[in-house]
């Protein structure tokens, strides 16, 4: 992706519009990630409860997976899961 | 065209105060320290007296008055406040952020020596400190040029080629504290003069909101700062242009400097504010004798008119530049450095040394300055100086 040159962002670093947090991607920085294996998972969904963002996809009060574009790794998710490594690992990126 | 014009004796800084009273400012957020205090103080008079429509912000510190002027400053009002020494020390991460928002700021700084040892009497140690925090700075010889400058300063902030925060100069006690004649404009002159403030973004801007003060990694950063030395680049112009159309309200003429016998001077004394004064008047004395003398006072060193600088000079054939503060490099002050530097390209250079001065509010009358010019004949004759950097006045 080519970004924009100085003279064609706004000065001072401000953000003339509004709503545009979920454009950041948050999850780059991640060096651990957790996998899901749904084969596992009771969809208790303690994750969804304890993430710190919205990084916990769910719908219809099921467990879908996690949203890599916003999970920064940080593992409680896994942590606090009651299945452990049946449903959720932390692995290296 | 007859000007209208008000002859007043004030000090310096009661000249500032009506000046900020006659731009009117929707903030002012200021704590007190010598020697700004009576500029606040003043002003919470015209305040208390319904003579302004400020809306006033006692705090409790430096740093909490720079962050409130520039809160008020992003929500799109007209922000000011003034501070001093230790003050401006205190207010310095702020800085940065003011320049960093493109808040068109003015602050009034007058100078005092920064501690310890603790002294409240004028150096520049203070501003000189300060040069890169991506403020202008306008340096002012005495009452009337500090009442000139805020005006003219407003004006120069606020231009859209510009959009950054400026700092006007003047020396504590010597110009903050003596009782000077000076002109004021009309308040309606100077009222249109400055006009009605536009600002680009503001946080009270509910139709299209807009976030100041996001994080900004290395992806974005360097771009936000050539962004602001386009702008410090821009002020330059802007500079002259506010201080031609300052010329027609008021008849009194500003440029990046004022020159003093300066055309045909071979030797050129180099000072800010107020010891340029004291300085005029050896040249004047010694000009008398058929000595070819001169000054040139700086009047703004931010942007730093290196080029203009160069030129002013470009006849003389030894030059002191007086710093009235230590950088403490062993290679002398902040002015005669970055002065010495705009000459690298020059295709003749004028000898040059420098004296540092007048620390911590020391008197530097006729008799110093007739010495600096003295030490420059015998450098002349000699072809080099025999000292690079010199404490003007120290006992040994």
């Amino acid at each position: 992706m080519s970004l924009k040159g100085y003279k064609d962002l706004p000065e001072g670093g401000v953000i003339p519009e509004r709503g545009n947090s979920v454009l950041y991607k948050t999850g780059e920085w991640r060096s651990m990630k957790p996998v899901y294996y749904p084969e596992g998972c009771v969809h208790c969904l303690l994750c969804w409860a304890f993430c710190p963002e919205p990084a916990i996809k769910v719908e219809n009060g099921r467990m879908l997976g996690i949203d890599y574009d916003h999970c920064k790794g940080c593992g409680i998710c896994a942590r606090e899961c009651p299945r452990k490594e049946k449903a959720l690992q932390m692995v290296r990126e | 065209m007859a000007l209208e014009t008000k002859q007043v004796a004030m000090t310096g800084n009661e000249a500032v105060a009506n000046a900020i009273k006659q731009i009117n400012p929707d903030v002012i957020a200021a704590y007190p320290i010598t020697p700004q205090t009576d500029i606040v103080q003043y002003y919470s008079s015209f305040v208390a007296d319904g003579q302004v429509d400020t809306q006033m912000v006692t705090v409790e510190s430096e740093h909490s008055a720079m962050s409130a002027t520039i809160g008020a400053s992003a929500a799109g009002a007209r922000a000011m406040t003034a501070t001093s020494s230790q003050g401006l020390a205190l207010m310095h991460e702020m800085l940065h952020i003011a320049s960093g928002f493109r808040l068109p700021i003015v602050m009034p700084v007058v100078n005092r020596a920064v501690s310890a040892p603790i002294n409240i009497h004028c150096d520049h140690s203070d501003t000189m400190a300060a040069l890169t925090t991506g403020w202008l700075q306008i340096y002012s010889e005495n009452a009337q040029e500090a009442y000139d400058n805020v005006i003219q300063a407003m004006r120069i902030a606020e231009d859209p080629r510009v959009r950054l925060p400026v700092m006007v100069c003047y020396d504590g006690f010597i110009t903050s504290h003596a009782v000077e004649n000076l002109f004021l404009l009309p308040d309606e002159t100077v009222k249109q003069f400055v006009g009605e403030y536009n600002p680009k973004h503001t946080l009270f801007d509910f139709d299209s909101p807009v976030t100041f003060g996001p994080l900004v990694l290395p992806d974005y950063f360097s771009e936000i700062k050539a962004q602001e030395a386009d702008a410090m680049r821009a002020a330059k112009e802007v500079i002259l242009e506010i201080a031609e159309e300052f010329a027609k309200i008021s008849g009194r003429k500003y440029g990046y400097y004022e020159g003093y016998h300066l055309e045909d001077a071979e030797r050129v004394i180099v000072v800010l504010s107020s010891t340029a004064g004291t300085a005029k008047e050896v040249v004047d004395e010694l000009r008398a004798q058929g000595e070819k003398v001169g000054l040139m006072k700086p009047r703004v060193i931010r942007p730093f008119p290196a080029e203009e600088f160069v030129k002013a000079l470009s006849g003389a054939k030894v030059v002191a530049v007086m710093d009235r503060a230590e950088t403490f490099s062993t290679q002398g002050g902040q002015l005669f450095t970055e002065l010495r530097a705009a000459f690298y390209e020059a295709p003749t250079k004028p000898l040059m040394r420098n004296y540092i001065f007048g620390l911590g509010g020391r008197d530097t009358t006729t008799a110093e300055i007739r010495r600096v010019f003295e030490d420059l004949k015998k450098d002349q004759e000699r072809g080099s100086v025999d000292r690079k950097v010199t404490h003007l006045d120290v006992r040994v």
